[in-house]
């Protein structure tokens, strides 16, 4: 009983998720269009609505496409890599107070393993395809997660040492209800490199170089077609929501706010995750792109001494305050 | 399927150690701009070697222009730099002038000016907005294309067409410009300087954008000119040339502008050198607007112009059907003379110069086109040997290459 009801739980988790990431991509089109003077999706429902429903009912029909040359098994295998991976970090996120389905105790170390698994999905993507690009956009790919996986995860150290776990509920309650609580407050250097590494773990302008359109055409993406490709654009949405939820969760309070709303407990974790994903789509409509050395050069030579500083700094003033 | 397939993933792997691979970027490829193939020898992401191949587009512009009549052949050039057709129209029928000893009446050079001026700014936006696009800017794409849109819709208005105008004609223009045309070019002009600010502000001393233009792809003045580069691309590198300056042809004596110069021969120097001449044709707009003198708008010695399906007669000057494809200089009857001459012109992308050897028989013996395009895109390895493929791409843009042009 106990695991059929689970089995519900995780299937009405799926079904809401799915619905988000195509409603996602609904709300990243319209807010960028209405950035760049258009209107975005107009033409499927009452201002497009129903046009992340044609999408997918588009690529699910599309034809797949398998390259020649490509190593078939591993070239089907990378998306699925990667929405797995990326769907199996959501099991430890809690949404509200008890809605989670798996409150274990090293929940944000779970989040991280997760993360790097995902990265293999875009690397035997980019490799399994045999095409030059794919390979520029699976190489990049690697040298940006291991170099900005260590400054997020560096970032969050200081996290942990002021809530004394990485139980994500326990970090939430840590926090407390109140606004001064959060930890975006003694932890601002850490969010601000927490910020910028999430952009880069995400693939998001600026840092979008493993897909840089105009350089690799689609980066590791090139070769795909169809419902894979729809895959790897889910993938990269979950991928966004999780890591906005890692950022509202250890920097913003988690599911707290100013009121509660009883109907809908995670109101507010949900609010602050589009507060999240509207700067996403806001800096994606504003910014150029960065080299791939420079990007690398902030990974190193930036963002990780900061974290880094960021450590003993909390240490310092946990040790003296107590 | 009888094709072996093969299983292995061979892809060679860079590792610093001088190992290397080719990589061939285009002909279909989102940041050529066309249909431009560039074959890359790579280590890891520099550019050791780069070798750019052009000729996917080439229709043989100069030796169809043999066949035809000097008129015919006006609408060969809207199909060089469709990015701005008018001023390769322009550039045309004043080589096809200076050849026949054509005076143009003053109202028509002003019309002329203006046109140009207005396809100098439509191909500014347009290279602006891939540049961007280009180097990840993606809304400045669509901020330009929207003043873009008024330029080209006053264009319409003006001759019926948007891409391929055909309008100036040898001796002048074919249509006269309205009352319509005049205010809504006249309020445009008005509000672009606050335009050019808003894409600034975007790009402009944004960091990101400075990384990846300042000091990239770098030309001394020599260089340059060694290349034979002209346009935003050599002032860029500090040399003072601009043919609507030294060599003024229609209204650009009578009008008071500056040629932009930069010394820095990097990519955001030609940036600034191009934002900077968006405000200059601005203001040449503006002076001809109000120096616009009443007048004829062709002149009294233009070639008559005859339709063969209509017997003889003979096409009004200033008359909308001359550019319905049927109509011919009337070649035995006029006086050609013996000779050839080059004369160029300052098109948006740099000098379009038109070679012609007449041998009087009224088609070209010979038409060579020295078209810009062509000679920027050998100074593409110069700029990216060395420098990664990120480079490449924003060099690729800085030259502003089109490729109808450059193949012909």
């Amino acid at each position: 009983m106990h695991v059929l009801i689970i089995l519900i739980e995780i299937l009405v988790l799926f079904a809401v998720i799915m619905l988000h990431v195509a409603y996602a991509t609904y709300f990243e089109r319209k807010i960028i269009g209405h950035m760049q003077v258009r209107m975005g999706p107009m033409r499927i429902g009452w201002h497009g609505l129903l046009q992340p429903i044609a999408d997918g009912i588009k690529s699910f029909f599309k034809e797949d496409i398998v390259p020649e040359q490509a190593d078939v098994v591993t070239f089907r295998a990378a998306p699925i890599i990667c929405l797995t991976a990326m769907l199996t970090s959501l099991a430890v996120l809690p949404f509200a107070k008890g809605w989670v389905l798996a409150n274990i105790n090293i929940g944000l170390l779970f989040l991280f393993a997760m993360s790097s698994l995902s990265s293999y999905g875009v690397i035997l993507a980019g490799w399994a395809s045999n095409s030059k690009y794919t390979f520029l956009g699976g190489l990049r790919s690697m040298a940006q997660v291991i170099s900005y996986e260590v400054a997020m995860g560096l970032s969050l150290v200081g996290v942990m040492m002021l809530s004394g776990t990485l139980n994500l509920t326990k970090i939430v309650e840590v926090q407390g209800g109140s606004f001064g609580g959060m930890y975006i407050f003694p932890q601002i250097i850490a969010f601000f490199v927490f910020f910028i590494a999430m952009l880069a773990e995400t693939n998001r302008v600026p840092f979008d170089l493993p897909e840089a359109e105009t350089e690799l055409v689609s980066g590791y993406a090139t070769e795909y077609s169809g419902m894979r490709y729809a895959i790897f654009f889910m993938a990269e949405y979950i991928g966004m929501m999780v890591m906005a939820s890692i950022g509202t969760i250890c920097f913003l309070g988690g599911w707290n706010g100013p009121f509660e709303v009883t109907i809908f407990p995670p109101f507010w974790f949900v609010v602050k995750v589009y507060a999240f994903m509207f700067v996403f789509i806001w800096i994606r409509a504003t910014l150029p792109r960065y080299r791939y050395d420079q990007l690398m050069t902030i990974g190193w030579k930036l963002l990780i001494p900061l974290a880094l500083g960021n450590i003993v700094l909390t240490g310092f003033i946990k040790a003296f305050t107590g | 399927m009888t094709r072996p397939i093969t299983k292995t993933v061979n892809v060679p792997v860079a590792d610093g150690d001088g190992e290397r691979y080719t990589l061939k970027m285009g002909p279909q490829h989102p940041a050529t701009h066309g249909v431009l193939r560039v074959d890359l020898e790579l280590d890891g992401e520099t550019i050791i070697k780069c070798s750019p191949h052009v000729g996917y587009l080439h229709r043989g512009f100069d030796k169809i222009a043999e066949n035809r009549t000097y008129a015919q052949s006006l609408i060969l050039t809207d199909r060089l730099d469709y990015i701005a057709a008018m001023a390769n129209n322009v550039g045309y029928c004043v080589a096809v002038e200076k050849l026949l000893g054509i005076s143009v009446p003053l109202r028509a050079k002003y019309i002329r000016t203006i046109v140009c001026e207005m396809s100098r700014i439509a191909s500014h936006l347009l290279w602006l907005a891939t540049h961007a696009l280009d180097i990840g800017a993606m809304t400045v794409f669509l901020y330009c294309f929207r003043e873009r849109e008024v330029l080209l819709d006053l264009f319409e208005e003006l001759c019926g067409a948007r891409l391929t105008f055909s309008y100036p004609r040898i001796g002048g223009v074919r249509q006269d410009v309205t009352k319509n045309f005049v205010d809504v070019l006249q309020r445009f002009v008005a509000d672009f300087p606050m335009h050019i600010e808003e894409y600034e502000t975007l790009i402009d001393t944004n960091r990101i954008w400075l990384k990846r233009t300042v000091g990239i792809g770098v030309l001394s003045a020599s260089e340059a000119l060694e290349l034979g580069l002209t346009g935003a691309c050599l002032r860029g590198s500090g040399v003072d040339y601009d043919i609507r300056k030294h060599r003024p042809y229609d209204a650009y004596d009578l009008v008071d502008f500056e040629v932009p110069i930069s010394d820095d021969g990097d990519i955001y120097a030609r940036y600034r050198c191009r934002m900077e001449e968006l405000h200059q044709s601005g203001r040449i707009i503006q002076q001809c607007i109000d120096q616009l003198p009443p007048g004829s708008i062709i002149s009294e010695d233009a070639p008559d112009l005859v339709m063969p399906l209509h017997g003889q007669r003979k096409v009004e000057a200033g008359s909308s059907s001359y550019g319905t494809g049927l109509i011919r200089l009337l070649e035995e009857k006029e006086h050609f003379p013996v000779g050839d001459i080059y004369v160029s012109t300052e098109v948006p992308k740099g000098e379009l110069g038109f070679y012609f050897i007449s041998d009087g028989s009224g088609r070209p013996y010979r038409m060579h086109m020295r078209s810009p395009s062509f000679i920027h895109i050998s100074a593409l390895p110069a700029l990216a040997e060395g420098s990664m493929i990120a480079d490449l791409i924003a060099n690729i843009g800085t030259l502003d290459v089109v490729l109808g042009e450059c193949d012909r």
